[in-house]
């Protein structure tokens, strides 16, 4: 049962930004954008092609400035954010606005490669999030299975809850909310809590972790000090609905029960240098991708604290009588939290990784030196999960 | 002549026979001696007269046969009278015999006559005799008749006598004579108990006797009597059909009563620090006494006729014990509560004395009462109070540890503030291990008493094997240095998110100790313990190996955290520097920021504590004046590959490309990866932790032309400062060079610095 080589893909620029197309069900597309501050930026579509293999890639023109983060709404796959930054009078600002691709670039992608990197399409400029006023964005976040009408930006200290209007053409601030406090508090980033009708988002700034009710905008719970150093990212568990996955500058992965938040319940230290990006995966939530500043990429199997501790429950009358089912007893003994793989195709930072939106069993991670690799779960493994 | 010489020839035969006959008569042996068979030997028995004569008429001249004939002549005359005389003498006694015979004869005749009257007397006698007794029948069987009578009457007079004598006796309180009077009457009246006035005998007896058993269960009861007097009251009692379970009973609720008093004086007095020895002296005295009366009384006296029968010995047997058994535990439990009041470590040999002496005092029991369990559970407290003593003591020695852990961190914080003081964190090493290790030893000597031979219990199994191994070896020793392991890895894991709480040279400290430990205390310390208790390992224990493994892994835990903490502490600084400084609208560099004179002032500090503590190791050899050079042509190279003619639309592909062309042939460098036990690396760890925090807060900024000439010149000064602490001089270059690349990409407008400008500001810096 060998694994598949991964397939890497690799951009003339440098990158930071990776999302998997959310809307998107049926083929595996990822989105990455370029960050280049003398190039023209593009935005990547990537289309992996799993029976064969392959990549297929459009690009489409972002010419609005380098990409710092991108994100693609729920409900439209032709719709994304992005975070990117301006500069105007020597002055460095992230702005965020709302894209839709232009409807031709799926054709394009039928195109030789030459053509389509020599010829490339704009992206359609729907609307801005106007931040003039708040600061830079650290990044946009849409309402997890929504319907494309909301989305989140945090900017410098400000959470902003925006309604997409005429489609999408217009945006307007329905509410906000500041965090106040000591020094110049920025959050670094954030997630849309998928659970309690998505009214809930955590925030990260510095080492603090805070939960927020979006309908009174107003703090529900802070995770001080949650990691030694600054939190680079988080992640909901998509089927446990007070499981919280953390990452940092102290190498570290932190599980936490927002019920229970003095104690993580759980941490990882697997890395060897700033965990930048932790994913659960959307189906299997005991599988979880991390990505760090030591160039690795990690996938962990995290059993016990997953919705599914035990595995499924095996039936008996599966066992069969023959010699085999010994074998299959082992195989099927309850898997313990470990790390499934580490994944060292990356030769620079990996700032971004993704599970895809449509296959389960396949990741993307997206290092500085513009490198994509895309990765499957191991097979045995998977067999293990489903079976 | 012829004639005279003839007699002898005559009949030669008889005269032989007659001859050998006399011979034998007077006891003549001519055995011996030797015949001559020569017939001319005259004396000779074969003497032939002829032919001597003929011999001697041949041989001899007439003279000579003269001669010879005269000299014959001689000696048969001599002969012949000699032969008169014999005969003669012998005729005399043959007389006087004759005689004798003859008289005897006479004498024999009177004899016989005296004989005859003899028996004639005798049979007169005999006569007589038989006459006499028969007279004396009659009179001698009335003198027996009388005699019966008369004992009888004695006896009855005994019964009759006895109420009296009874109440007498109970007067004067000899109750001994009252039982054995009454006992030997008792039967007598069981049986004529019929007739009435044996009846009235009885009845006046019995309750005599009630009488007198009341008062002897009075005495009994009472209590204050000796217990000489006790044991005769117990004995007449049993006599006395008294059953004996009740007086046992009696006996032990009594004896009770008093030992409780004992125990409850002892109770009063549980923080009293001889509260053993009076436990020794009054409790266990008095119920040994109890139990040696007790066993005197009712087991060991010989029993006899029907009481044997009751099998007493068995049931006052058992009741001894459960009675034992009971104040003992009453007695241990006083004991246990005073032994756990013992809380101070300071004297052991108080404890160990006092528990030597409880310990012996319950032997003596075990000697009174051989089944008991009594002595094992003593045995048992004791080893328990030994178990608690150890556990006292490792909190003791953990306490301690702690304790010096903060004078150690009082002490690294204090001198701080002078310029010596960094100096004094080896000395601090030392003395620190030092007063563990002394520590230890004194603890090792207090528990060692335990097993000091003078001790009684020191010879049990327990203290002599499982002490010694499980208690001493493992549940003191090892605990403590695996507590030491412990306690330092959580200065790892507490205070690592924050790593303000605990100091880093503290941990610098620790990690060392730790190390010094896995290299030699540990083993110093357990062969030590081995020596000193002799340890038998019954049961497997913790192997020195995997106790310098837990060692090791803390030292190395603790040294992986002291970088990451300093690495911490200049990222810090660093990423401060980065993250607040607008890059785009910066002046043209005039200066190396202060921040990285910083860094480097805090690097050389952190080597100088590192110093101190761990040798230098070994790092890649360099030329002699490697910075200048390497830095140049690194300056040139990245000039040539990352900016210069490059910047056509084709360019970005190639940078990538050789950027990656680049990384493949470096070392992938693991941050954050446990250092080894040496000043270069953990120098090596902290610096790569600091520029990796540099190279990535750089990534997250945009520069201006300045921007990025600032970090020119910041990396030339690092770069000319920090190579000599590293192992491998390359790595520094290595990640400064992808600052200073990374600077360039995320600059507007990269146009670098002239390299002598950079180095003119780095010298002028």
């Amino acid at each position: 049962m060998e694994d598949d080589a991964p397939v890497i893909y690799g951009l003339e620029f440098q990158a930071r930004a990776l999302t998997a197309q959310t809307a998107e069900t049926d083929a595996i597309r990822f989105v990455v954008g370029t960050q280049s501050l003398k190039f023209d930026n593009q935005i990547h579509i990537i289309d992996f092609d799993d029976e064969n293999n392959m990549i297929n890639k459009s690009v489409l023109l972002h010419d609005a400035g380098e990409i710092w983060h991108i994100s693609g709404s729920p409900a439209d796959k032709a719709v994304l954010t992005t975070c990117y930054s301006k500069t105007s009078e020597s002055r460095v600002l992230t702005c965020a606005a709302v894209w839709r691709m232009p409807p031709e670039w799926e054709s394009g992608s039928h195109e030789s490669p030459d053509d389509s990197s020599n010829n490339p399409q704009t992206l359609e400029l729907l609307c801005h999030l106007d931040n003039t006023t708040h600061g830079s964005v650290a990044c946009v976040l849409w309402e997890p299975m929504g319907d494309g009408k909301r989305v989140i930006s945090l900017a410098e200290n400000h959470v902003l809850l925006w309604d997409l209007q005429e489609s999408s053409t217009k945006a307007t601030i329905s509410s906000s909310a500041t965090l106040e406090g000591k020094g110049q508090l920025k959050f670094t980033a954030g997630k849309w809590s998928p659970h309690h009708n998505s009214t809930q988002l955590a925030t990260a700034n510095d080492t603090a972790i805070r939960g927020w009710d979006l309908r009174s905008m107003s703090q529900i719970y802070c995770i001080e000090s949650a990691h030694g150093q600054l939190v680079r990212d988080l992640d909901f568990n998509p089927n446990k609905q007070y499981y919280l996955a953390s990452c940092g500058d102290d190498c570290k992965v932190k599980f936490w029960d927002v019920r229970h938040i003095n104690e993580p319940v759980k941490c990882l230290e697997e890395h060897s240098h700033w965990v930048w990006s932790v994913r659960y995966n959307h189906s299997h939530d005991q599988l979880l991708l991390t990505g760090s500043s030591d160039s690795r990429v990690i996938l962990s199997n995290m059993v016990s604290i997953s919705s599914e501790p035990f595995g499924h429950l095996v039936d008996d009358d599966e066992l069969s009588d023959n010699e085999e089912s010994q074998q299959e007893d082992k195989g099927k003994e309850p898997l313990r939290d470990s790390i499934i793989a580490t994944y060292e195709e990356h030769e620079d930072s990996v700032y971004a990784v993704e599970w895809s939106a449509a296959d389960p069993w396949l990741f993307a991670s997206l290092s500085y030196d513009g490198r994509l690799v895309i990765n499957r779960v191991p097979r045995a493994l998977k067999y293990r999960i489903l079976l | 002549m012829s004639s005279a010489t003839t007699p002898p020839d005559s009949d030669p035969t008889g005269r032989r026979q007659v001859h050998s006959m006399l011979k034998l008569y007077y006891g003549m042996n001519e055995e011996g001696k030797v015949e001559s068979l020569d017939p001319c030997d005259i004396n000779g028995p074969h003497f032939d007269p002829e032919v001597y004569l003929n011999k001697l008429r041949k041989e001899c001249s007439l003279g000579e046969l003269m001669d010879h004939e005269s000299c014959t002549v001689k000696q048969i005359r001599s002969l012949d009278s000699d032969m008169q005389t014999l005969v003669y003498e012998n005729y005399n006694k043959f007389i006087s015999a004759t005689d004798t015979i003859r008289k005897m004869k006479n004498d024999f005749k009177k004899m016989e006559d005296e004989m005859d009257c003899l028996s004639a007397n005798m049979a007169a006698i005999t006569e007589f005799s038989a006459h006499i007794s028969g007279t004396l029948q009659d009179q001698h069987a009335q003198i027996t008749k009388l005699s019966g009578v008369h004992t009888l009457l004695r006896k009855l007079q005994f019964l009759f006598e006895l109420p009296a004598r009874l109440n007498k006796c109970l007067e004067l309180q000899a109750y001994a004579q009252a039982v054995s009077a009454h006992r030997r009457a008792r039967c007598v009246l069981q049986q004529y108990s019929h007739m009435p006035s044996f009846r009235g005998i009885q009845d006046d007896c019995h309750v005599i006797m009630e009488q007198l058993a009341q008062q002897l269960r009075q005495k009994f009861r009472d209590g204050g009597s000796s217990a000489k007097d006790l044991s005769e009251c117990v004995e007449l009692l049993l006599q006395l059909d008294e059953p004996a379970e009740e007086l046992c009973d009696k006996f032990l609720s009594h004896a009770q009563s008093r030992l409780e008093a004992d125990l409850q004086g002892l109770e009063a007095e549980l923080i009293d620090s001889l509260f053993i020895d009076r436990g020794c002296n009054e409790f266990v005295s008095n119920l040994c006494l109890v139990i040696a009366s007790y066993q005197e009384l009712f087991i060991n006296h010989p029993q006899e006729g029907e009481l044997a029968s009751k099998k007493i010995p068995e049931m006052a047997n058992g009741k001894l014990h459960v009675f034992v058994d009971t104040l003992a535990a009453r007695y241990f439990s006083l004991v246990e509560r005073r032994i756990q009041e013992e809380k101070g470590v300071g004297d052991n040999s108080l404890l160990v004395r006092a528990l030597d002496r409880f310990h012996r005092r319950l032997q003596a029991i075990s000697k009174l009462l051989p089944g008991s369990a009594v002595p094992s559970q003593g045995t048992e407290i004791v080893v328990r109070a030994a178990r608690e003593r150890i556990k006292q003591y490792l909190s003791a020695l953990q306490t301690f540890y702690h304790d010096s852990l903060t004078d150690v961190r009082q002490a690294l914080a204090a001198p701080r503030l002078s310029v010596g003081g960094a100096s004094a964190s080896g000395e601090l090493l030392t003395s620190l291990s030092n007063f563990i290790l002394n520590q230890l030893k004194s603890v090792l000597a207090s528990v060692h008493l335990f097993t000091a031979k003078d001790i009684t219990f020191s010879n049990k199994p327990y203290f002599k094997g499982e002490f010694c191994s499980q208690g001493v070896r493992e549940g003191l020793v090892v605990s403590f240095i695996k507590f030491i392991c412990q306690s330092s890895r959580q200065y790892c894991e507490s205070a690592g998110d924050r790593g303000g709480s605990t100091p880093p040279a503290l941990l610098l400290l620790l990690s060392r100790l730790c190390l010094d430990y896995e290299t030699s205390t540990i083993s110093y310390i357990l062969t030590l313990t081995d020596e000193q208790f002799l340890v038998q390992h019954h049961t497997p224990v913790t192997p020195v190996t995997a106790l310098c493994a837990e060692a090791r892994e803390a030292a190395q835990k603790l040294l992986n955290h002291y970088v990451k903490v300093q690495g911490l502490i200049i990222s810090q600084m660093l990423r401060k520097s980065v993250e607040t400084r607008d890059w785009v609208n910066t002046i043209e560099p005039r200066n190396v920021r202060a921040v990285m004179k910083r860094v480097v002032e805090d690097t050389t500090s952190i080597d100088v504590q590192v110093g101190l503590l761990y040798e230098e190791g070994v790092r890649k050899a360099h030329s002699s004046d490697s910075s200048k050079r390497t830095f140049s042509v690194y300056s040139s190279s990245r000039q040539q590959i990352r900016y210069a003619p490059s910047y056509t639309p084709s360019a970005p592909m190639d940078t990538s490309l050789l950027s990656n062309i680049h990384k493949l042939f470096s070392e992938r460098i693991d941050i954050f990866s446990p250092v080894e036990f040496n000043k270069v690396s953990v120098l090596t760890g902290i610096i790569k932790i600091s520029l990796k925090t540099f190279l990535e807060c750089v990534r997250l900024r945009t520069f201006g032309r300045y921007g990025l000439q600032q970090i020119q010149v910041d990396c030339h000064y690092l770069q000319m400062y920090l190579w000599r602490f590293v192992s491998d001089e390359n790595l520094v270059h290595f990640l400064l060079d992808e600052i200073v690349g990374s600077a360039a990409h995320r600059c507007l407008d990269p146009s670098p610095m002239e390299q002598s400008v950079i180095e003119v500001i780095c010298e002028r810096g």
